[in-house]
């Protein structure tokens, strides 16, 4: 054993946990640590701001499922973070935030840049510490990757007072993990495995929905194979595209308040829901009381409480989703689906294919203006796909999620339980950082882009290449449509009267700008933006008052859409 | 007395909850049962036989499914150990409480009187007024406050529920 710093012991920790990169900024509690990492030899990306540095840190979780990491000071440094932390808890994202305190001498005391970090980030972490001793340190530090990162992940904070990173002691960095308490289940219960393989068997209009649970756990190609060997069409959440391959024939899209018409309609004409990892949110039920009525649901999730929330469980089954997908295939080793299995199939299959034929996504393609959707089928067709895309919130994120085909996991990027608007772009950055060979795109609005813009400094420094495509319509355009819908069209304050010069931004931070209204402009200034080495932002200016469809109204069951 | 509804079907609950006798774990429960809605009518938390963990009953109330989150939710907390759901089982629970009350007169008779069927104890004595301890049930407590209050209580304080399974039969 070693006596070593207690900022030494931080630095240690992160290594022995593989940690490479870490996102921060520092200030005065944190000094201690930041010393300790002036000639670490680990990689500190500055951000412009703590909330930025979070949103990185969960963007590199997202786009590598590895942990993310965070450095930031006490006080208004860690206040900062809430945001973050709120954004990485309500989607399961593994981050470990560290947070400088002051001396344990002073806390209570209504001392300098102090914050109670422990008590504001209780209800948005998975557990977050306060390390009062140096001795409980290297255990502590320990335990946070692994809670982090275990069951059903989510963030952890580590709050270190000055002095405990400033004072010595013995280390030794603990092998495994004594926590009486957490002992996340990660296979399924046998017999249920077999009942919903039963179940599914005797189905005739089954739907597999995958949720973000599929993507976090590494369950894609296990939930792929299943869902093609047995011939289930496979609608997705919001988290969960990329789950299911989006190109694939049995892939029904995104389902939901702006779900696809078949994707929506199989739900509630289905009599089997086989639900991987997702928790059935309001987003995606619409009113409780006329979801999938017919339905059975086999419900896999690592998380006990999301079982039966909201939507009764037919055959829950608690576990990791790769690990129980791994059951399932290998009962489907075993085990045949009956000859009228694959007839009832058929018909089904081509029940949702006249569902496909009725309302297929669409927009007007030959106006004078350009419309966000085709900016983004653009994108997609310059890629082939083959592209990380970050999102921010609001009309833009939907219209990604519709006309984007996610066919990988890991590539979208999108903050779909908090609706965090400025998420995309930090997020952006933290992806390209965790897979630099890849192109990554930032897909934003002229609202939330301009929550967060200050990070297009550390892109630049840092030559982090990723390319940012502003969708500006002028207007908050969500809250717009919600306010033409349902508000008699009083459009309060959600009119972005002005933005900046984006270009002359751009070019202030000395990145490259573009920015066009023409619709002949698209595909020449995403190639050349995609072809330009170094980050970009490119503004179209878009039709104003276009809406998102479909859309079930809020409140409303899921079968009953607003179509164009 | 003692045995308690062991099987009704109120929606009145106790919990018993194992917890890491740590720094900050009461918050965190508490915390969690504001954050979600949830309801807490009382709240008791000591250490146990062993000083690392305690023992926290909680009486809540609500619908099946809203118990069933309850109980999920304190299970995901880092530092709960076990959470049992009592009125699931035959148990035991009792409630201390402390009333002062007017006793001058005839009063003072009657509220020593009330005392004594009650098992109570007398802990404090003035001119104008007795201090009386009682422990119990829910049903016991409540039936001696609603005889003890037409002399005129001055103060109430109460502990709030505790509660045991009970030890297997035979």
């Amino acid at each position: 054993m070693a006596i070593k710093l207690g900022a030494e012991m931080v630095l240690e920790a992160l290594r022995k946990e593989g940690v490479e990169v870490i996102f921060g900024y520092p200030g005065g509690a944190v000094l201690p640590i930041y010393d300790a990492l002036y000639d670490s030899g680990l990689r500190h990306i500055l951000a412009r701001h703590e909330q930025g540095a979070v949103h990185m840190a969960d963007g590199f979780a997202r786009a590598s499922g590895r942990v993310g990491v965070a450095l930031v000071t006490s006080g208004p440094g860690a206040t900062n973070t809430v945001t973050g932390l709120a954004t990485a808890y309500m989607d399961s994202i593994p981050v470990v935030v560290l947070t400088g305190q002051v001396p344990t001498s002073l806390i209570g005391n209504d001392a300098f840049q102090e914050a109670d970090t422990v008590g504001i980030t209780r209800p948005v972490t998975k557990h977050n510490y306060l390390v009062k001793s140096i001795k409980d340190l290297p255990r502590i530090l320990k335990e946070a990757f692994y809670i982090a990162s275990s069951g059903r992940p989510g963030p952890v904070v580590v709050d270190l007072p000055k002095d405990v990173v400033s004072s010595e002691a013995e280390f030794e960095y603990p092998e495994t993990i004594a926590l009486r308490s957490y002992r996340p289940t990660v296979c399924g219960h046998v017999g249920q495995v077999r009942k919903a393989l039963e179940m599914l068997f005797t189905a005739k209009a089954p739907v597999v929905f995958v949720g973000g649970g599929v993507i976090l756990s590494n369950a894609a190609d296990r939930l792929t194979q299943f869902a093609r060997q047995l011939g289930v069409p496979v609608t997705m959440s919001l988290m969960g595209l990329g789950g299911f391959p989006g190109s694939d024939p049995l892939s029904l899209g995104m389902l939901g308040m702006h779900g696809t018409y078949q994707a929506n309609m199989a739900i509630q004409n289905s009599d089997l829901i086989f639900a991987v990892g997702p928790r059935f949110d309001d987003r995606v039920t619409g009113k409780l009381e006329t979801f999938a009525p017919k339905a059975k649901i086999v419900h896999i999730d690592v998380d006990p409480t999301s079982i039966s929330k909201s939507i009764r469980v037919d055959i829950p089954i608690v576990g990791d989703a790769r690990a129980v997908m791994g059951q399932f295939l290998e009962e489907l080793g075993r085990n045949e689906p009956p000859k009228e299995y694959f007839d009832h199939l058929g018909h089904w299959r081509g029940r949702i294919e006249n569902w496909k034929a009725l309302h297929a996504l669409d927009y007007d393609r030959n106006g004078s203006r350009i419309r966000s959707q085709y900016v983004i089928e653009t994108l997609y067709d310059l890629t082939g796909g083959d592209a990380v895309v970050a999102t921010d919130v609001g009309q833009h994120q939907m219209w990604v999620a519709q006309f984007f085909k996610f066919d990988k996991p890991r590539t979208l990027l999108t903050s779909g339980g908090l609706g965090t608007m400025g998420f995309g772009f930090p997020a952006a950055l933290g992806a390209k950082i965790a897979r630099p060979n890849e192109t990554v795109i930032a897909i934003s609005g002229d609202g939330s882009i301009q929550m967060n813009i200050q990070e297009l400094m550390t892109a630049v420094q840092y030559g982090i290449d990723v390319k940012v495509v502003i969708l500006n319509n002028s207007f908050l355009g969500m809250v717009r449509q919600w306010q033409e819908l349902f508000y008699r069209s009083r459009y309060a304050s959600s009119c972005m009267a002005m933005v900046p010069d984006f270009v002359k931004l751009a070019e202030a931070y000395g990145a490259k700008g573009f920015s066009s209204a023409a619709p002949e402009d698209v595909v020449p200034i995403l190639k050349e933006a995609l072809a330009h080495k170094g980050p970009v932002l490119i503004e179209f200016r878009v039709a104003e008052e276009d809406n998102v469809y479909p859309m079930v109204p809020p409140g409303g069951s899921i079968g009953d859409m607003l179509l164009v | 007395m003692g045995a308690a509804n062991g099987h009704n079907k109120t929606p009145r609950r106790i919990l018993s909850i194992l917890v890491n006798n740590e720094f900050g774990v009461l918050s965190r429960i508490s915390g969690l049962f504001s954050g979600r809605g949830f309801n807490i009518e009382s709240l008791c938390v000591a250490e146990t036989l062993d000083p690392e963990v305690s023992n926290m009953t909680i009486a809540t109330s609500g619908d099946e499914q809203i118990i069933e989150q309850i109980i999920k939710h304190l299970r995901k907390l880092i530092p709960v150990i076990k959470v049992t759901d009592l009125t699931e089982l035959a148990y035991v629970s009792r409630e201390m409480v402390l009333v002062k009350v007017h006793a001058e007169g005839d009063a003072r008779a009657e509220a020593m009187r009330l005392s004594e069927i009650f098992r109570g104890r007398i802990v404090d004595a003035a001119q104008k007024s007795l201090t009386i301890e009682v422990t119990g049930d829910d049903e016991k407590i409540q039936a001696f406050l609603d005889l003890i209050r037409p002399l005129g209580v001055k103060e109430i304080a109460r502990t709030g529920k505790i509660a045991m399974a009970r030890a297997q039969k035979g």
